[in-house]
This record gives C-alpha cells, structure tokens and sequence, in this order.
C-alpha cells in the first residue's frame, strides 16, 4: 500500500514540473516585458531605452528562458510566487485571503451536489426505465446543458430580485457584524448553482454503477436468504455501488474549479475566480501564473487521493 | 409498428448487404459490412426519442442561424438610438439593446458564431487527439508513455483557467478561441483511442493484415482505426456541446468573441449589472435559452450516438 502511494506521488512529479514549464513558457510568450508593464509608458520615454534595457538586466531579463525559468522554480519551490504587477503585494499573500471563501464554496457545491445526485441515481437504478428514470436522465442532462453564468442570473432574478429572499452577491453583508446566517443566506445561490452542474455526472454513475451491482450473484444470494428489499439495497447493494463514485467526484474536481472561476464573477464572490478574472483583465502575470499553478496542484492531488482512497475503500484493487 | 418502422429503415440501404452472399468477392463483403452496420445505427438512433428531438432542434437552429438574412427584418450591426433599449415590440420581436440593434437578429447571427466555434474546436482536437492516441496506442514504449505524460500534464490544467491565461495572452478573438479549445481539448480523445488501440491490435485481422504486408499507416488507419471509432464520434459529440459551453463562458466574461460580433455568450454580459437583470429580461433571457436548447439538443444526440454506437453497451 504505501509502496503504491509512493509510486502515485513519483509519477506526479514530472507531470508537476511540466506543468510548470507550461505556465512559464505561455506567460512568456505574452507580449511587452516585466519593466515596461510596471511603470508608466510616458516614464519609459522620458528615461530612454538605455535604462529600460539596464533595469532588465539588474532583474535578469536578459538572461535565456531556460535559465530564468530554473531560477523562477527554485524561488516558487521556497513558497516565493513573487509581486502582483497591480499592487506590489506578495502573491501568496493575495492568493491566502481569496483560498477559503473558494474551498467553502467548492465543498458546498460538492455537498449540494451528492445530496441531489446520490438519491435521484440510485432511486432511478431501482427503478429503471420507470418514468421517474426518465425525468432523472432528462434533469441530468439539462443540468450539464444550462451554462452556469446564465443559472447564476436566473436565479438572483428569480430568489433576489423578485422574491428577494436571498442577497444578489459577496459573501456577507457589508457594514453588518459577520454572522452564520448571513454569511449562509450569501452562499445558498452560487453553492446551489454550482452544485447542480455538479450533480449530473453523479445522477449518471451512481445509476450505472447501482445497476451493475444489482445484477451482482451476492445481490441474488441476499435476496435468496429471504432478506428485507430495504435490506439488501441499503447494506449489500448500496455500499459497494458508491465505490466507483469516489474516482467520479475526484475526476471531475476540474470542472468544479472551472465552474467557481464563473460562478464567483457572477455572485462577486471574493475567492480565486474573482481574483483569476481580475489578473487576466490587468495582465498581472504572477497572479495568473501562481493560480494556474495552484489549480494545477489541486487538480493533481485530488487525482492522487480518488487513486488512493479507491484503492482503501475496495480491496480487491491490486497496487500495481 | 415496430415492423413498420424495420422496413423503413432497411429500405435501400441494406439492399446490397442482402443481396450478394458468400461467393461474391473479399472486397464486395467487405463494403457491404459497413453499409449494413450503418444501416442498423440509425435505426437504433431513431429509437432514441430524445436524440432524435435534439437532431431536429439542432438542425432547425443551423438553418435559420445560416439563413439569418432570410429570417430577419434588421442587420445584426444596424444600430437605431431612437429605439434602444424597448421591450418586444412588432418591428423588433425580442426588443432592442442599448445600442438600439435588433436582440432577434443578433440572436440568430449569434448562433453562427457560437455553433462554428463549437464544431471547429473540437475538430482540432479531434484531429490532434486521434493521430497522438493512434501512434501511443500503436507503437507503445516510450513514444506512448511520452504521449500520455503529456496528457496528463494537459489534463491536470484547470482548463478554463489555462484558457483564459492563453486567451488573455494572445488576445481575446473568435480565432483564437477556436484555437486554444482545439489546442488543449485533445488529451480525452487521446486516452480513448490509446486504449482502443491496445486492447485491438493483437487481435487476429490486425496480425492477418500485418501479415499480407500492410505497412505501419496502413494498419493504424484503415484497420484500427474504424474499428475504434465509435466512441470517438460519442465523445467529440459531447465535446462539440462542452466546446459552446466554453466559448460562452469566455465570451460571457469578455474574453471571448470580442463586439460587436455577437455570441450568445457576449449577449449576456450586459446582465451583469442588476438595472438589466431586473428591468430587461428579454436582452438576457433568449441568449441563456438559445445556448441550453443548443448544448442540450447536443448532448441529447452524443446520448442516442452511444446507445447506437455500442449495441453491446448496456443502458
């Protein structure tokens, strides 16, 4: 078991270090240079290009990719991300307010997600080719079709503006003492949202995956004994089909980011997607580049964990 | 019913098939083959109700976003100050946007933008997709594991952020997001086509076909090939209906297609502010519908697409 962790870990660390090279080479084919994008364009001309070619050389431009990318590396590799060109604060700084609201909603819109999929999956694997496994396919569906920025406006129209039970956006009223209601009431709509993007795929595989374990010998066997129908799905049939559902909600963690990074522009939600949005807008190149990175490691170590938890949960997975 | 619907299906088509029989030549059989299975796709295809309610759709909406001139009193670009911003009226059946431009129109031109986004994107990944995973597949040892490793590290990009990172620094433009979508979907289709690609190619028509002599290319893509097609077609359908996502997502947030070319995306953007979302649904309701309505009809066709691809596949 740990011999097979170790090898996970090993074989993600070129796939890290090639994720990097990726960041650093397309920020670098990004037109204009460090020097010119930090000071004023009318300053440039006044100092002439004698001295924006020396600043290059004290911050080491001059030197070939490949070399700055080593040094990049190793300072990002000491927890350096470097400077917002915006406002000269240190990237992790900016990149440590904005992870939590970001996780809090990521893990809302999960837990959003498994508490609609789960049972709509499974009550249609049990009831198969009945009409509520119809409407469950179709729900599933039209849940992946809707574009989740137009949700996100339908409903503040819907919740906030009509009605007006909910807040419009951010994440907490400001001006108020921060309180648990609040803070819940602004992260009902874009979880909700969120979370039902996320629970189509989860509708799909926990339908196939309770199909394939109902047609399972020891399923027959459980009924064969005589057992209690509540019985057999919920001890013998259920447990083994939400297996395959753990690689599902690992894998598909990607799409989740993807989706926050919209989400949280439509809500202004203070978190990496408002902060991701705003550095490609300014070309702050530190940010962008740090957030991809941090994607990057999310993204890889939640592959790792679906690996490992899968082969924890299921012990007739060898370790190879 | 049933052998109503039979007949027509195996109408012209699978005449052939049926006729000529084992002393007809290699060749002969081996065209009839296809036709036949082809044949009996779309009538598994045809079964699927809801697929078949996505083709029309999609095909309604291909013709009158191509046909747009035919279909639409104002010019997409013609801008009208005296009537911006009205609500529907009878001149402008979905209103006017702040620039006075016909929403109806721009709609329907839109959905050129947004469907061709769609379909070349993904082609481009496509294409890129099948030749990696064909020659990983194929040849296996370090040219696969390289492959896949570059795979992997493509998939481990949060992709609409590494998007928008690209986007952003090649500048926002239809073109480019055709490319950056075609440039990095491609890991998916790789990883599907590999993995046909290895559980065939030991199988027996691939060594007879190795040993008549055909040559390397030969085997990859006249025999492996269309025998591992079918989930490709499933998936880059899919892709084609994730592809309009992204692009209306970009272009949603203005980094799309750049105005006054107008996407479905770009449409909405304006509802961003709550004085549009509250007082003027009909500039940012019918985009938001006509993107579902598209991205579902797709995913309903990928949906019958598998059922028929796969006849072995259980539902």
């Amino acid at each position: 078991m740990g011999q097979y962790i170790l090898r996970r870990l090993v074989i993600s660390v070129p796939v890290l270090i090639g994720i990097t090279m990726a960041v650093y080479i397309i920020v670098n084919l990004a037109p204009g240079d460090p020097v010119t994008a930090m000071i004023d364009p009318e300053a440039v001309i006044n100092l002439g290009p004698e001295w924006v070619e020396d600043q290059k050389r004290k911050l080491g431009l001059d030197r070939p990719l490949p070399v700055r990318y080593g040094l990049w590396l190793s300072e990002v590799a000491q927890g350096n991300l470097g400077f917002s060109f915006n406002d000269r604060r240190s990237v992790s700084g900016k990149i440590g307010e904005r992870i939590w609201p970001t996780l809090k909603l990521m893990i809302a819109a999960e837990g959003i997600a498994l508490v609609i999929g789960l049972p709509i999956g499974i009550m249609s694997a049990l009831r198969q080719y009945s009409k509520g496994d119809y409407i469950a396919t179709i729900f599933g569906f039209t849940a992946i079709s809707i574009p989740s920025f137009f949700l996100a406006l339908g409903s503040i129209y819907v919740f906030a503006v009509v009605l007006g039970w909910l807040p419009t956006a951010g994440m907490r009223t400001l001006g108020t003492d921060p309180s648990f209601i609040d803070s819940f009431k602004h992260l009902i709509l874009p979880a909700s949202v969120l979370g039902l993007a996320q629970a189509a795929p989860l509708i799909r595989y926990s339908r196939s995956s309770m199909l394939e374990v109902l047609r399972q010998d020891y399923v027959h066997v459980a009924r064969a004994k005589g057992l209690r129908e509540t019985t057999i799905i919920s001890r013998h049939a259920l447990r083994n089909a939400l297996i395959p559902l753990v690689t599902i909600i690992a894998l598909d963690l990607p799409r989740l980011f993807g989706g926050t990074i919209i989400v949280e522009q439509v809500f202004a939600w203070p978190g990496m997607g408002t902060l991701a949005i705003a550095a490609v807008r300014g070309y702050d190149y530190p940010v962008i580049m740090a957030i991809n990175l941090i994607g990057a490691i999310m993204i890889l170590c939640s592959n790792l964990m679906a690996d490992v938890l899968y082969a924890i949960i299921d012990p007739r997975i060898k370790y190879t | 019913m049933v052998q109503d619907g039979s007949k027509v299906g195996t109408g012209p088509l699978a005449t052939p098939a049926a006729g000529p029989q084992a002393s007809e030549s290699l060749t002969t059989l081996g065209s009839a083959a296809p036709q036949r299975r082809r044949t009996s796709v779309w009538q598994r295809f045809r079964r699927h109700r809801l697929a078949l309610i996505g083709l029309t759709i999609l095909v309604l909406l291909a013709i009158v976003s191509i046909g747009a001139p035919l279909f639409t009193q104002h010019g997409p670009y013609s801008v009208d100050l005296r009537s911006a911003r009205m609500g529907p009226t009878s001149s402008h059946i979905l209103g006017s946007d702040p620039a006075g431009r016909d929403v109806f129109s721009r709609l329907l031109y839109a959905g050129r933008v947004s469907l061709s986004v769609g379909i070349v994107a993904v082609a481009i990944y496509t294409v890129i997709g099948v030749v990696l995973g064909a020659v990983a597949g194929f040849y296996g040892g370090w040219v696969d594991s390289t492959i896949m490793r570059l795979a992997d590290i493509v998939l481990a990009f949060p992709s609409l952020l590494i998007i928008i990172t690209v986007v952003s620094v090649l500048g926002p433009s239809l073109f480019n997001i055709m490319l950056v979508i075609g440039l990095l979907g491609w890991p998916p289709i790789t990883r599907l086509l590999r993995g046909e690609f290895l559980s065939l190619r030991e199988r027996e028509f691939i060594v007879a076909a190795r040993a008549t002599g055909a040559r390397n290319n030969r085997l990859m893509f006249r025999h492996l090939l269309p025998n591992a097609i079918a989930p490709i077609i499933v998936a880059a359908t899919f892709g084609v209906a994730n592809a309009i996502l992204l692009e209306a997502g970009l272009s949603f947030l203005g980094l799309g297609v750049q105005p006054p070319t107008p996407s479905w995306g770009s449409m909405l953007t304006g509802a961003q502010s709550l004085t549009v979302l509250e007082s003027m649904p009909w500039l940012w309701v019918p985009p938001g519908v006509m993107i579902a309505v598209a991205v579902l009809s797709i995913n309903f066709i990928g949906d019958g697409l598998r059922d028929a691809l796969d006849p072995y596949l259980s539902r």
